[in-house]
């Protein structure tokens, strides 16, 4: 008996004991939680901000909005800083398009002189002054030759008109929105160039976010905001405008089946099941993300590939070898906020081919990067394996005070409740989810993601809203462009530690598209690594890249063969091409 | 095919009535799970329900033989696992904040008790306790149920049925009352729109809080009267920290992602020790 009693007690200091581990336990994994992915060991390439050295001087200005919506205007205008790339006078060296996004304000289109400056020349070449009452304001923009003439031309997307301006060279584009059948009001934060039929001539699909009845300058309503947190298809309507030759476009949206109204905020267009035909990626807000399969150029499939229960807040579609199979996977970002809520960015690992669907590749320091705007892969170091950087930060305002309790009050509530943005508390000088530092992932292959920004120099706590990967300076490696909100434009200039290789391809259409958009080139090295790249017609969030394909080596001084799959369906093989060079290759005529 | 006489269902009714009452919350939580993984996904992942459900389970088992010299039935787990998967949102990547979680849950149970009782609902401790210790890890249940009128209806609906026949509704009608009244005060004095204040209550976390948590009839006090003053205590809490919350005060930081749950796992023990001490003193039998 007096074992038995012994015993109990025993048995429940034992208890009490496991129960104070748990909780200590429980403080250990947070902790490591917090630091999980944190870099000990500095990688071999270094970011320098260099922005106002070339000679990038741009702010962003966001919107000013109806007084209506002044209870949280901070919240609605937080976009519209958006940043593409192409080479818009031929002379061999990317230039940059910046927008801002308020009347008045004129978006930046930066030359680059080739001596490691750049010019804004946006005022003379007539792409300056689209921020105008009536018009709406800039949110972003994609460049695309869509009369295939040899010279890159510019669509803006816009909270208002869409405007489509036409390259003349010397510098020099003419608004030719209404001519080409675009002048549409659509509130839109993302669009795309891609050839979904094939002919060769560049469509275009433009995501409509709010829906395209509100002018926010004279708000008929305050029921404009979304009717769920998660399952929301009340947005603006996403369209599809079939390029039909001679400069004009025709809607073909609900021909084709891609009308979603799911809060768009990102699309790109890529093979994801290896059909030759172009598929569209939408990254939602407030829901999930969607496939749409391209049935050969004469409609398009919502597909059920492992997106449909997964419902989240998608902001940027980044698509990309992440893991060196040949594969066309998608990355998007999503929300994390301490103590409130953990979406979790998605890679979605591209396994159509064999089992239909995407599996989700993140774990680690890959799934939280705050309040996770654009993102982009690009091998940074050169290492033959594509680095992830991510922006974030959506409202940087008083530290002291925090949006997200406000907004947790109404986030559980009934839809109809938060539809109506006069029921927002209001957000006064309060931040959310602010001065979040931006993400380098160093991509370790089997190893995983650690996070390096702190120690290659990437520093900034601004609202990042978009990055574009780009070899600014013709050196061989991938500089980083940032587009922040209502804060200056970064240059990160990148210096990759010498002993690797790369080797970087500039493709001309001619049976596809001139730009080439939506041709991969599939690289192989020695050991059986393969690489694959698309070429982009915008990606991430508002971003477009370097139309050029940029790939990394390593130590490898030698490439097998590279693959490069034409739009077209051409297929062209070139063997062992010389390394640490940029390619042109010309699609051949058959 | 004939509907259930009147007498049937009123048998059914008072049958319903005498049964334990961890069976009709059982039936209710599941409802609540399949209705939320049906239409909205809600859990996550089914690893996430099966680790939360299998660890409050083995946990129950194991220290129910171990310190009581028997098998518990493990209902009671059962409800507690299932309100873990379905509150707790951790990062993507992480299980274990269902494990530890589980376990936490379960065996706060066997450790904090006085005078032969737990003082913590399960669950509100668990979350409690996680949402504190591991806010890098671990969010609570916002607006993952789709915002949808039609969803919150049937939960109400079974909530208040289920809740009437465990003879808990009083202490249901009277937070929610309580709530919406100090909701009118928070909108006075912050100035807030009153639909925002009262926005909360329509939400998923609330619903599992007012029939799951507040109502647990193994940590809550003894008489009807007390009951209604502990949910009205508990409901004032919360509207301390809201305010708080409101003005930005800076040292509750950690209380804003979940008032009402934080405000119980405050309340809540301080009451049972109160009422467990004066049945102790008067001789009253809990």
């Amino acid at each position: 008996m007096v074992h038995a009693v012994i015993s109990l007690f025993q048995r429940r200091v034992a208890v009490g004991a496991a129960f104070l581990a748990a909780i200590a336990l429980v403080v250990l994994l947070n902790h490591r939680a917090d630091r999980a992915g944190d870099a000990s060991a500095s990688p071999p390439f270094h970011l320098t901000n260099v922005a106002a050295d070339v000679g990038i001087t741009f702010v962003h200005h966001g919107p000013t909005l109806d007084p209506k919506l002044d209870n949280i205007a901070p919240l609605v205008g937080s976009l519209g800083a958006s940043v593409s790339v192409a080479d818009v006078n031929n002379d061999g060296w990317p230039d940059l398009y910046l927008t801002n996004s308020r009347f008045g304000y004129p978006n930046a289109l930066y030359l680059n002189r080739g001596n490691g400056t750049f010019v804004d020349t946006a005022g003379a070449a007539g792409v300056a002054d689209v921020n105008r009452p009536g018009e709406g304001v800039s949110m972003g923009a994609v460049w695309g030759d869509y009369d295939n003439d040899g010279l890159e031309d510019l669509l803006v997307y816009k909270w208002g008109y869409l405007q489509l301006f036409k390259n003349m060279g010397d510098l020099h584009f003419t608004d030719v929105t209404e001519a080409a059948g675009l002048r549409h009001w659509m509130n839109s934060n993302g669009a795309v160039w891609f050839d979904y039929d094939r002919d060769g001539l560049l469509d275009l699909y433009v995501a409509g976010y709010f829906r395209s009845d509100i002018d926010f300058w004279h708000l008929k309503t305050t029921r404009i905001m979304e009717n769920s947190f998660e399952f929301a298809t009340n947005g603006g309507k996403n369209r599809l405008f079939h390029n039909i030759g001679h400069g004009r476009f025709e809607d073909v949206t609900d021909r084709l089946g891609v009308g979603s109204t799911r809060w768009t905020l990102a699309v790109a267009a890529g093979d994801f099941n290896g059909d030759g035909w172009p598929d569209l990626f939408l990254a939602n807000d407030y829901g999930p993300e969607e496939l749409y399969l391209n049935d050969h150029g004469r409609r398009f499939v919502l597909s059920r590939v492992g997106l449909e229960g997964d419902s989240k807040s998608g902001m940027s579609a980044t698509l990309g070898d992440a893991l060196n199979r040949g594969r066309l996977d998608a990355f998007v970002t999503n929300i994390s906020e301490r103590g409130y809520l953990f979406q979790g960015n998605n890679l979605r690992l591209n396994f159509l081919p064999e089992l239909g669907r995407f599996q989700q590749g993140a774990e680690g320091v890959i799934t939280d990067a705050g309040w996770a705007w654009g993102a982009q892969l690009g091998d940074l170091d050169n290492d033959g394996r594509n680095e992830l950087f991510i922006v974030n930060g959506y409202v940087s305002a008083d530290r002291d005070r925090s949006y997200w309790y406000a907004m947790s009050k109404i986030a559980g509530a009934n839809g109809n409740v938060f539809e109506d943005a006069k029921t927002w508390p209001p957000i006064g000088t309060a931040g959310l989810s602010g001065y979040e530092r931006s993400r380098v992932l160093l991509n370790r292959g089997l190893a995983g993601w650690t996070d390096v920004a702190s120690v290659v120099g990437v520093s900034d706590e601004y609202d990042g809203r978009a990055v574009a990967l780009v070899d600014l300076f013709n050196r061989g490696v991938l500089d980083v462009v940032v587009a922040n909100q209502n804060q200056p434009a970064l240059v990160y200039k990148n210096t990759v530690a010498p002993g690797t290789h790369w080797i970087a391809f500039k493709l001309v259409g001619t049976r596809s598209n001139r730009s080439a958009i939506g041709a991969e080139v599939t690289l192989e090295a020695g050991g059986g690594t393969r690489q694959l790249k698309v070429v982009d017609g915008g990606m991430g969030f508002a971003s477009q890249n370097d139309r050029r394909l940029h790939f990394g080596l390593g130590t490898a001084g030698r490439v097998d063969r590279a693959v490069i799959h034409w739009p077209s369906g051409t297929v062209q093989t070139l063997e062992h091409p010389p390394v640490d060079q940029l390619h042109v290759v010309t699609e051949p005529s058959r | 095919m004939s509907s259930p006489s009147p007498v049937a269902s009123r048998a059914l009714w008072v049958r319903l009535g005498r049964m334990d009452s961890r069976y009709p919350v059982s039936f209710l939580i599941t409802l609540i799970l399949v209705l939320g993984e049906a239409r909205y996904g809600i859990l996550g992942g089914y690893d996430r329900l099966a680790t939360a459900l299998g660890v409050c389970a083995a946990t129950e088992l194991a220290l129910s033989r171990w310190l009581g010299g028997s098998f518990a039935n493990v209902a009671s787990a059962y409800i507690t696992g299932i309100s873990l998967a379905l509150l707790i949102k951790p990062r993507a990547d992480l299980l274990w904040p269902f494990a530890l979680g589980g376990f936490l849950a379960i065996a706060s149970k066997y450790v904090l008790r006085y005078r032969g009782r737990h003082l913590w609902n399960p669950s509100n401790f668990a979350i409690s306790l996680l949402l504190l210790a591991a806010p890098a890890s671990v969010a609570i249940l916002s607006h993952q149920w789709g915002n949808d009128l039609a969803t919150n209806a049937v939960i109400w609906c079974f909530g208040l049925l289920i809740a009437s026949r465990v003879g808990m509704l009083h202490v249901t009608l009277t937070y929610v009352g309580c709530f919406v009244a100090l909701a009118l005060v928070r909108s006075v004095i912050t100035g807030g729109p009153l639909l925002t204040e009262i926005a909360p209550l329509t939400g998923p976390m609330y619903q599992l809080f007012i029939f799951f948590m507040i109502t647990d009839p193994k940590t809550t006090v003894s008489t009807v009267r007390g009951r209604m003053i502990v949910a009205a205590a508990v409901a004032a809490a919360e509207t301390a920290i809201r305010l708080a919350g409101d003005y930005h005060v800076a040292a509750l930081r950690p209380l804003y992602p979940a008032p009402p749950i934080l405000a119980l796992a405050i309340v809540g023990p301080v009451a049972n020790v109160i009422d467990l001490y004066r049945a102790g003193r008067s001789g009253r039998s809990t």
